[in-house]
């Protein structure tokens, strides 16, 4: 049930997505085709994208955008409690923004399906510049509902209830720095647990040293994250990025992470970034790697995402734009290639596979590789 | 749920803003539009390629605890 994991961050993120698109101008019209790939830890994600954008009268925008994952997993929680399996996950979303004077406003709906998973998402968003337009505030709301299946039994669904709220603030501070401030809150409520995931705990009379039962999990989350970023262009036609945030929720999880970016041209048509970026946060109030024993407590999680652990990436890319007379409703095109490695080191997350004293297991730790390969025609 | 009724003072308090036109409140702007050249230029851009960063963020999201304010302007579904 890796792929819950996979597709509740998608369902969360693209919901959240669409108010970010509020500033006072219209969206560019582009059309932009993308393979994206994720591997790491015995989970094998990728798949096709597809995003159309389209202006009228420069009034109004309308957007389009498609997206798969093909998910074959075997990771550890897989391997240790579970059988590998394949799944497909399909995702579409729509949207329209409208811009009157100098507020721009935008609502969308966004819809997810799997074999044992429903996720769909509304979401509306407003933005206005003041002071000279050197201040953008942004404001947005999302409601999701969600149902959760299993498939190995028929008769089970359960819903989940999701509220999104979104505050933006972007100023220009200089004539070569921009800084940007943002505050989100998100509330979960229903059933956030994961049907097929289980704990474990003492039992002397298993040979192993334990065994599993499922995991249980509160019915409300509650979270608010705050982050603040900025750029600076230097000299030479480059610039630099930089990136906090600060997280905690009802659940006990608290997160920081923080990124560095570098940007470089190479004449008109090349664009080369690299980035840094470290995240850690602690387990939250209800995990352990091991129970002392069955029903230990009302909650129980072991979960590597929920466990204290810290990450670091490391990303590089670049892109290659230039004009294409083709097609006549193409005005340029633009090819690019990202690479990413992460690598995670938990805390709190035994590697079961490796021989040890129940309890003692050496934790878990993996390199995970996303790539992400895309043409972007712009009309 | 204390966090969410302050959240939701400063939502009201934003939308409030926006609706009273404050953009009719004009100060001396102390970039003046020529010199924001720069600005302008797509390496200053949050993100760029809002669907490719879209991704990137919903990989960090579906791996990590932390959700929610990530991400400039710009997003994973055709956003600017």
């Amino acid at each position: 049930m890796v792929a819950t994991e996979w597709r509740l961050g998608v369902v969360l993120l693209c919901g959240l997505l669409s108010w970010h698109a509020l500033a006072a101008t219209l969206p560019e019209d582009r059309v932009d085709l993308m393979y994206h790939g994720y591997d790491g830890g015995g989970l094998d994600v990728d798949g096709p994208m597809v995003l159309v954008r389209k202006g009228f009268q420069e009034k109004v925008s309308v957007w389009g955008h498609y997206y798969a994952d093909f998910i074959s997993s075997a990771s550890i929680d897989v391997v240790t409690s579970a059988s590998p399996y394949e799944e497909r996950r399909t995702e579409y979303s729509v949207g329209v923004d409208y811009l009157y004077g100098k507020t721009l406003m935008g609502v969308s709906y966004f819809h997810s399906e799997e074999d044992d998973y429903s996720g769909r998402m509304v979401s509306v968003g407003l933005s206005q510049e003041f002071f000279g337009d050197l201040t953008t505030l942004g404001v947005g709301y999302a409601f999701g509902w969600d149902e959760v299946r299993a498939r190995d039994n028929d008769s089970f669904a359960e819903d989940i209830r999701r509220h999104n709220f979104r505050v933006e603030l972007t100023q220009v501070v200089t004539p070569r720095l921009l800084l940007g401030i943002s505050y989100e809150g998100v509330s979960d409520q229903g059933y956030l647990n994961n049907p097929y995931r289980r704990v474990r705990y003492l039992d002397d009379s298993t040979s192993r040293g334990y065994s599993y039962e499922p995991e249980l999990y509160p019915e409300t989350r509650n979270s608010g994250a705050v982050a603040i970023r900025g750029r600076y262009y230097l000299p030479h036609r480059a610039a630099v990025g930089g990136e906090a945030r600060y997280y905690q929720d009802s659940w006990g999880l608290r997160a920081t992470d923080m990124e560095a970016s570098y940007t470089h041209t190479f004449g008109q048509n090349w664009i080369l970034e690299g980035r840094y970026r470290f995240y850690r946060q602690n387990s939250v109030d209800f995990h352990a790697d091991l129970f002392p024993r069955a029903e230990y407590q009302n909650f129980r999680a072991r979960d590597k995402d929920l466990s204290q652990f810290r990450s670091h990436s490391f990303g590089i890319g670049g892109s290659y734009e230039f004009n294409w007379q083709a097609v006549p409703v193409v005005d340029r095109v633009r090819a690019s290639l990202y690479i990413d490695l992460i690598r995670f080191r938990y805390g709190d997350f035994g590697d079961l596979r490796r021989s040890a004293p129940v309890g003692e297991e050496p934790d878990y730790r993996f390199t995970a590789r996303v790539v992400r390969a895309y043409l972007s025609f712009f009309l | 749920m204390q966090c969410y009724r302050y959240l939701r003072r400063a939502v009201l308090l934003a939308a409030v803003l926006v609706s009273a036109g404050c953009a009719s409140w004009q100060p001396e702007p102390w970039v003046s539009p020529y010199e924001r050249h720069h600005l302008a230029d797509p390496i200053m851009s949050f993100e760029r390629s809002p669907a490719s960063q879209g991704y990137l963020h919903h990989v960090y999201d579906a791996r990590e605890g932390a959700r929610g304010a990530s991400g400039g302007a710009g997003g994973g579904c055709g956003c600017n």
